[in-house]
């Protein structure tokens, strides 16, 4: 069988085709399925797409590389599930484009980060994390909050959401900009038909100042939205196990 | 004779084609530049229109100057650019490595309040991609280069187009590089350059592969040697792996930012497929074509096995790709696709040390070289470190280890024991040989330099691994430890706290392999302007023997 390995060493195009055929093998056997079968994302109450605010937060976070420092993903560990709350289910991050799982964890585990802290820690926290953790080696994130927020061009960022298979709906698209400076305006008219697109949104401004909706605001309420959809009290985990 | 005319004829053509490819470039930047809204598509856009102009301004003085004469000739001009753009890029990417090491260490000595590109979020992907794609790239461009034109006794096929991957791919670091300063990022890990990068990665790419199947094609060797096979699958995998896992929507066509097409689980896959097979085949496959080429070439002595070559070569191609779930072990993936992952992933082992013994064993008869020649040393040493990370990773891949060592520095350690001792060292190895060959000089500048390069590095990299196996070790436990109480014995940040000293050692010990590779560059620097040092002047460098590469220099000094 070796000898025959000679025709492969002497045609270059028959050992590419080889080569692409054989490592082409494990991707399709391994991702393919993922797609299709049905127990692949868990059925769960309460996931909805990220608000326009939500969303522009967490293009702060990936735009910052806080993943390379933080994990969004807890395992089904003991001490994981003590110290941060209920393991991840495929189901949270299922309108997450791209995943911000991570691999590191430099600082601590925020998939579950949502609540646990006040909007008021956070803002001080990213502008001097040593000032209220001390042994933090966390950088500095004061410049989030001198940038606003473009809100015309949100819309864009639910369109191309949507075209990769968010369900945003075109009132949700319509009112991207709107619906950001609803979140952070609690005395707007608009307060109950933005909640009815995002049930469960929290609003309020998060970053103390008023004046402007800015980066810190929308990072703030991407935080605190993190790991605080699902409704854990309705699921029901024996019917996922896969 | 006929083929001296095809080359002349295959010339006309290209230039053609690249001037057109440059051409429509210099329109898209334009209009991108002039109608964007988005201030870093603006500042990209000029980048790339100033490389396209330039790029069209030196292709115009190659029509005139028309030094067509020597194109039977091997083509050694894009070698010696890719062997310059290797170290530069090498020392640019350590550099930035031994900075954000200290940034961990002592966070409060890089505190800078309004300067978003000097934090760790924005450098790690500098430093990753520099060190993975600018040097690592380079190295395996610039010797895949050399040994494809050397093993088919052809000169490289495409005319100017291996100038064109060159310069393409210097261009590619340069948009991903300023990128990533400027906040650009897909924050995908290894694939964070934005959808407009990608797109001219892949044409770069695709003409990459095009070169090298065309040279491999006109060959005048019967046979395709083995060294080729390892950069064949490289290039073709790569851009396989690259295409699907960057496959994204743009907001606008004028936007830098995009969304990935694929979300939460099955974007978790996609991407560990990717980012563990730009382990397996651009950090393992392209850089065991450098082994198989230059390891016989300066132990003189042929390879071990011809067929354990052509075992280890399929098993690890096949066998790698599936190995990419035992990323994401413990999390939402579903357990059919970790146990598969975790499964192929020690299968792995064998094939894997089935290269290391197949490098190591080409020493037999030749082990007395490891005393007298650094370099051969050094790329000794670098299947030693290739053999220990493909016994380690494998190790890490069960799921039950796995559930100590993720998320910690165990996995950082892992890293580097593989980029500094097996890419690093069997890269430095490639460059101290090709500098001489290249360049038409006897031997190196000095040997002792290797030397001292090769001791300082080598403590370099221990230090760097071990610390990192300390701290990642303590920390997977000191995060699972519990009080006689029951209840967590540690809070998440005196881990950190408790991490403080590895990360001096680290940041030590990647400042000593940054030292040993300015040493490397200064030697290679005295080697091309042809000067020998005095002190290991032997009869040699004034007599008739010019020998053979690596038989040269002085005995060492120093002596291992």
């Amino acid at each position: 069988m070796l000898n025959k390995h000679a025709i492969l060493e002497k045609h270059g195009w028959l050992l590419s085709v080889a080569i692409l055929v054989t490592v082409s093998i494990g991707g399709i056997v391994e991702i393919a399925p993922l797609f299709y079968l049905e127990s692949t994302i868990e059925k769960v109450e309460g996931m909805r797409p990220y608000s326009p605010l939500e969303l522009a937060g967490r293009n702060v976070y990936v735009r910052e590389g806080c993943y390379l420092c933080h994990s969004q993903q807890i395992r089904p560990l003991r001490d994981e599930v003590e110290r941060y709350g209920h393991y991840s289910l495929a189901a949270e991050s299922m309108y997450d484009h791209p995943f911000q799982w991570g691999s590191k964890r430099t600082g601590p585990d925020l998939a579950r980060v949502g609540g646990k802290y006040s909007d008021a820690w956070h803002v001080q926290h990213l502008i001097d994390p040593r000032s209220v953790v001390p042994e933090s080696v966390m950088p500095p994130y004061g410049f989030l909050v001198k940038n606003t927020i473009n809100l015309d061009r949100l819309e864009l960022d639910l369109k191309a959401n949507r075209a990769v298979g968010v369900p945003y709906t075109d009132e949700m698209i319509e009112k991207a900009a709107s619906d950001a400076s609803v979140q952070t305006d609690p005395f707007s008219a608009d307060y109950d038909a933005f909640l009815a697109r995002y049930p469960k949104a929290q609003i309020r401004d998060f970053d103390g100042n008023v004046d402007a909706i800015t980066e810190m605001d929308a990072l703030i309420a991407y935080l605190q939205v993190l790991g605080t959809m699902v409704d854990f009290e309705k699921y029901q985990p024996e019917e996922n196990y896969r | 004779m006929s083929q001296h005319m095809i080359d002349r004829n295959e010339g006309g053509g290209e230039i053609a084609v690249i001037g057109a490819l440059l051409g429509v470039g210099v329109l898209w930047a334009l209009t991108t530049a002039a109608r964007t809204v988005d201030p870093l598509m603006q500042v990209h856009a000029f980048i790339f229109l100033a490389a396209f102009v330039l790029g069209g301004i030196a292709l115009g003085a190659q029509v005139y100057s028309g030094t067509d004469a020597n194109r039977s000739d091997y083509q050694f001009g894009v070698v010696k650019a890719g062997v310059i753009a290797t170290m530069f890029w090498g020392i640019a990417g350590f550099l930035v490595g031994v900075l954000i090491a200290s940034q961990l260490a002592f966070p409060n000595l890089l505190y800078f309040d309004n300067l978003p590109w000097t934090n760790f979020g924005r450098l790690r992907p500098l430093h990753t991609s520099a060190v993975i794609f600018a040097f690592g790239g380079n190295a395996l461009m610039a010797t895949s280069f050399y040994v494809v034109q050397r093993t088919s006794r052809t000169r490289l096929a495409g005319g100017m187009w291996p100038w064109f991957v060159f310069w393409g791919y210097q261009l590619f670091i340069v948009i991903a590089a300023t990128g990533y300063l400027m906040g650009v990022t897909q924050s995908k890990e290894y694939a964070e350059p934005e959808w407009y990068t990608d797109i001219w990665l892949t044409i770069v790419w695709v003409s990459y592969l095009l070169v090298f199947l065309g040279t491999i094609w006109k060959r005048k060797e019967p046979h395709i040697y083995v060294a080729n096979w390892f950069y064949l699958a490289f290039i073709i995998t790569v851009a396989m792996l690259h295409i699907v896992n960057n496959l994204a929507v743009p907001v606008s066509l004028t936007d830098t930012k995009s969304y990935s097409l694929f979300s939460g689980v099955q974007d978790a896959l996609t991407q560990w497929w990717y980012g563990h097979n730009a382990v397996g085949f651009f950090l393992t496959a392209g850089f065991l074509g450098i082994m198989y080429y230059f390891i016989p070439k300066r132990a003189e002595r042929p390879i071990y096995s011809y067929r354990l070559s052509i075992v280890h070569f399929w098993s690890l191609i096949f066998i790698y790709i599936w190995a990419g779930p035992h990323h994401l072990h413990y999390t939402a993936l579903p357990e059919w696709a970790q146990t598969l992952g975790m499964t192929f992933s020690i299968m792995l082992w064998m094939p894997s040390w089935g290269g290391m013994i197949n490098g190591l064993m080409t020493l037999s008869g030749a082990w007395d070289k490891l005393r007298t020649d650094p370099v051969l040393r050094m790329m000794v040493v670098s299947v030693a470190f290739y053999g220990m990370s493909t016994f380690e990773g494998p190790l890490m891949a069960i799921r039950s280890v796995n559930s100590l060592s993720h998320y910690t520095d165990w996995t950082i350690g892992h890293v580097h024991s593989g980029a500094l001792g097996w890419v690093g060292y069997i890269s430095f190895g490639a460059v101290y040989c090709l500098v001489p060959w290249l360049w038409n000089r006897r031997g190196l500048y000095s040997k002792a330099l290797v030397e001292w390069h090769f001791w300082i590095s080598t403590l370099g990299i221990l230090l760097y691994i071990t610390s990192m196996w300390v701290s990642g070790v303590m920390q997977g436990l000191m995060w699972r430890a519990y009080n006689s109480f029951g209840f967590l014995e540690y809070s998440f940040v005196e881990t950190v706290e408790a991490m403080h000293p590895y990360y001096m050692i680290r940041a030590l010990g990647g400042a000593m392999f940054l030292t040993g590779a300015l040493i490397m560059v200064y030697n290679l620097w005295r080697t091309a302007r042809g000067d020998v040092c005095e002190k290991e002047l032997t009869p040699q460098h004034t007599g008739e023997d010019a020998g053979v590469p690596g038989g040269v220099a002085a005995p060492a000094r120093m002596g291992a």
